[in-house]
């Protein structure tokens, strides 16, 4: 079957995106063509001002990347114009002198600024705000020049004030009416708008009317009609878009504000498809990205010859793309005799809320100050929700950190979460599943969710925590590795062991990884695991060991590393210090600082001065780096304190003398404390003992990080014998079940501390983990000797090349 | 057009080169990462990561990617670009073994 011939004039973001869907929808059926103005492929404008603002980089904000185009076998022209459609003959014609015939055609020419025709409008200096090239300019003339005008008070300018002041301008904003963002924010929230724009630095020139631009070559002014003026050596024009129609008027189009399209994007012309900002549906012609989203599908399914819902119009939300500020609107947002608002307005925190009703359908929001429910009111404006039942006041403060999660499991899968990049919740849902994404980065990678304006990320966490959260685990849904496999952690522990797998190239390999070596999440996951299963045998992999733990040392931000000497139980003497003190002095460590565990750590050694440093401290290593245990703290226990009822000093010494370098899932920080005041913090270490009259209590599961959790009273024991041997098995336990990077706090709410209890009360489990245990521990060694005693692995990591 | 000169600086025997890894050199101000790749081959990128100065030399490699061993971004090594949902990239420069010396070419 012979292909038809597609073209598609404008190679911007609704155009492309039409493409998308068609090549979703029958990548067979069409040969592609582009003519494209600009010199680049698809980008993404809206993030211009991000660009501008010194957030991302012009390359960063491609959208489909030249290999793109060759992919789906699409011919394409940037640079080149289409100047005029035959629609007789079914063929365009560009101003480089090419003709090109079509049996569809979709035009998408998108929106031109809007330039004030005043005197002056044409010389150096003034530009609008559209594309790449005015960005250039404007970060171009901010090196030279200082004084910049923007006029306009909307969107687009305020974003374009907030770029410009970023990069070191003085800006007033110049606009005609007495409010800011006045077709998005009633006059409260445009007056709170501009007292935080005023706070961050810009000048307001409201209500005034702009008669000419002077200067010679250059712009060095703007005057009013009021007679005053201002100085400017930039000026930027953000008074508006309107829709770019040249091309289809002259072609014979119907034509009003846009070029006039029906339900399913077709002009008044067959086999003529307006798409975008250039379109009016409606006697709509939309100036936003949604909308292009919503039409390109359409279109797609249309120009394919499938059925298709039509396309009913958009309702709008816009977001402020300004750091600092918060404003969200949405819908029909000002009230009149049939709408009625609600309004919450808190001076005090600076957060003002309006929500429009229609009857008891919610049909307009607006919100300054605290966006966080824009996502979803917009969905309740959206479905034109009946609020009858509900309190009105209770949309605004849902309660309990609850609601937002409940509200994205009540979405449907094809509701649009993203509208920037057009992302249902079911293609996020479906990444999350499919990809193994567990974070809102991971999700962007993967989806584009959250990669333009930033507005939904919000919704995708919330999403996240609803899907991966107790609904996914009941979902039989298994927690994959890393998304170099679909296999969980479990399984692959489980065929290292069935198949007697030795490395971790070959666990990669036999187990079917998608990629031949693994990333930076599996490859140390495999290691523990192959480590774990074979304790004796298995020699660790450097290469697969995150850097800390491959050099024995914490590396700092600036390249320097970190040393921390062992000190069992936190007990020095003189010798030790005066060690240490030597070791300062001889490679001048710049910092000396007492950590949390009760050791000493130094800090910013150099990488190539390590092992003499190691050498010359002359003591084991305190692990400080590992996932391992780090520290046994003590208190000061019976030898010297009036209270102490146990010796905590002489438990947690033999603790970390038999525990010291053993590998385990994640870092394990254990306490003695030598009384119920707990001077050690036993509650919240990965074990921790109290001593009480007659014995110890032993607390599992504590964590005094990012997610504080009071340990959990696991056993009463009666000796430092019985307190070693539980600790042995636990440990192990923990060892042979836990996901690598797993802390002991997630750990046991994971598994439960009954069950842990159960395995443990049991005597010949209890032997058997021990048994373990004591075979891994049997093959330890120091790895600071084993590193000054190498010669070659001294060289090889630790030495640099210098020329 | 200036001529700029090049530099051609000895980083060591191949078979001194640890599989996998990085190596540090330094040449007067500059730190450059070289890595030998499974497979025997080499390459070289400037050695801090352009998201926030991470040292390169220490990144897990796998194929021909590095993992930042800061935050862990991925860097193509054959061009120095950031894989997504990251962006960026970092200079990289061109290498040759000779026998069994490897060199590292610096502009």
């Amino acid at each position: 079957m012979e292909k038809k011939k597609l073209i598609l004039v404008g190679n911007g973001m609704a155009g492309v995106r039409a493409i998308e869907e068609i090549l979703k929808t029958n990548s067979n059926m069409f040969e592609i063509t582009i003519f494209g103005s600009e010199p680049h492929p698809n980008y993404n404008r809206i993030l211009l001002s991000k660009v501008l603002q010194g957030d991302t980089e012009v390359k960063d904000i491609t959208l489909n990347n030249w290999e793109w185009y060759k992919e789906n076998n699409i011919t394409l022209y940037t640079g080149e114009s289409v100047t005029k459609i035959d629609s007789e003959n079914k063929v365009v014609y560009t101003d480089k002198d090419r003709t090109e015939s079509y049996d569809e055609l979709i035009l998408a020419t998108g929106s031109l600024p809007f330039i004030l025709p005043i005197p002056g409008a044409d010389k150096k200096g003034v530009t609008a705000f559209r594309d790449i090239k005015d960005t250039d300019e404007m970060l171009a003339t901010s090196k030279k020049y200082k004084k910049a005008a923007v006029i306009g008070g909307g969107l687009l300018g305020l974003e374009a004030a907030r770029g410009l002041l970023n990069l070191g301008m003085e800006v007033s904003v110049i606009h005609i009416a007495s409010s800011l963002m006045e077709r998005q924010l009633d006059q409260t929230a445009g007056k709170m708008l501009q007292k935080e724009l005023e706070n961050q630095g810009m000048n307001f020139l409201l209500e005034k009317h702009t008669e000419a631009i002077i200067g010679n070559e250059r712009v060095e002014a703007v005057t009013f009609k009021d007679g005053t003026q201002i100085e400017a050596d930039l000026v930027v024009m953000a008074v508006g878009i309107r829709p770019n129609v040249e091309l289809g008027k002259d072609g014979g189009l119907a034509v009003n504000r846009g070029i006039v399209v029906n339900d399913y994007m077709e002009t008044s012309v067959p086999h003529i498809y307006a798409v975008g900002e250039c379109a009016e549906h409606n006697g709509i012609p939309y100036g936003l990205v949604a909308p292009l989203f919503e039409q390109g599908k359409v279109l797609a399914k249309q120009i394919c010859g499938e059925e298709t819902k039509p396309y009913k119009g958009s309702v709008l939300s816009t977001q402020l793309k300004v750091s600092g500020v918060e404003v969200f609107s949405a819908g029909d947002f000002i009230e009149d005799e049939e709408k009625k608002a609600l309004k919450v307005f808190d001076d005090q925190d600076g957060v003002y809320k309006k929500l429009v009703f229609k009857g008891n359908k919610i049909v307009g929001a607006v919100l300054f100050g605290d966006s966080r429910d824009g996502n979803r009111l917009f969905s309740m404006i959206k479905k034109q929700e009946d609020v009858s039942d509900t309190m009105k006041v209770a949309i605004l403060q849902p309660t309990g950190g609850e609601s937002t999660e409940s509200f994205v499991a009540t979405m449907s899968d094809d509701e649009i979460i993203c509208g920037c990049n057009g992302v249902s919740k079911g293609t996020i849902v479906h990444a999350i599943h499919e990809k193994s994404c567990t974070t809102v980065d991971q999700i962007k990678g993967c989806t584009s969710a959250t990669r333009s304006c930033g507005g939904c990320k919000s919704l995708v966490s919330d999403l996240l925590q609803h899907t991966l959260g107790s609904d996914f685990d009941s979902s039989s849904q298994k927690e994959a590795v890393c998304g170099c496999t679909s296999l969980s952690r479990d399984e692959v522990v489980e065929e290292i062991r069935a198949k007697g797998l030795t490395h971790v190239k070959e666990v990669m390999h036999v187990l079917d990884w998608n990629s031949s070596e693994g990333c930076s999440k599996c490859r140390p996951a495999i290691n523990y695991y192959l480590g774990m299963v074979n304790p004796t045998t298995y020699k660790d992999e450097r290469e697969s060991r995150f850097v800390n733990e491959r050099m024995h040392a914490n590396i700092q931000k600036d390249g320097t590393y970190s040393v921390v000497p062992r000190m069992y139980g936190g007990v020095t003497n003189a010798n030790d210090l005066r060690k240490i003190a030597d070791v300062v002095d001889k490679y001048e460590i710049p910092l000396v600082k007492v950590t949390g565990g009760q050791r000493i750590d130094l800090f910013g050694v150099k990488k190539e001065d390590l092992p003499s440093v190691w050498e010359e401290l002359d003591m084991p290593s305190g692990f400080a780096y590992g996932k391992s245990l780090r520290t046994v703290k003590t208190c000061v226990g019976e030898q010297f304190c009036r209270f102490g009822t146990q010796d905590s000093m002489g438990l947690g010494i033999v603790l970390e003398k038999k525990f010291e370098g053993l590998q385990t899932p994640h870092k394990v920080k254990m306490a003695v404390s030598a009384c119920p005041r707990s001077c050690a913090e036993s509650g919240f270490k990965d074990i921790g003992f109290i001593g009480i009259d007659g014995g110890w209590e032993l607390y599992v599961g504590g964590n005094g990080g990012t997610h504080v959790r009071g340990g959990d009273l696991l056993y009463k024991v009666k000796t430092d014998e019985e307190a070693i041997e539980i600790t042995g098995a636990y440990l192990q336990y923990y060892r042979e079940t836990a996901n690598y990077l797993e802390r002991t706090s997630a750990w046991i709410e994971r598994v439960g501390l009954e069950h842990v209890k159960s395995v443990l009360d049991d005597k010949s489990q209890r032997d058997e983990l021990n048994a373990r245990m004591d075979a891994t521990l049997s093959v330890y060694k120091d790895p600071w000797k084993e590193i000054i005693e190498n010669k070659k692995t001294k060289k090889e990591l630790f030495e640099l090349v210098k020329s | 057009m200036v001529n700029q000169s090049i530099t051609k600086v000895l980083v060591g025997s191949i078979h001194e080169l640890p599989d996998r890894l990085g190596k540090t050199v330094r040449v007067g101000e500059r730190e450059v990462a070289v890595f030998k790749l499974s497979g025997g081959s080499v390459r070289a990128v400037e050695n801090r990561c352009p998201h926030k100065g991470g040292v390169l030399s220490e990144g897990i490699i796998s194929g021909e990617f590095v993992f930042c061993p800061m935050h862990d971004w991925k860097i193509c090594l054959d061009d120095g670009k950031v894989q997504e949902p990251d962006h960026g990239c970092v200079k990289t420069f061109k290498t040759s073994i000779e026998g069994n010396e490897v060199y590292l070419y610096l502009e």
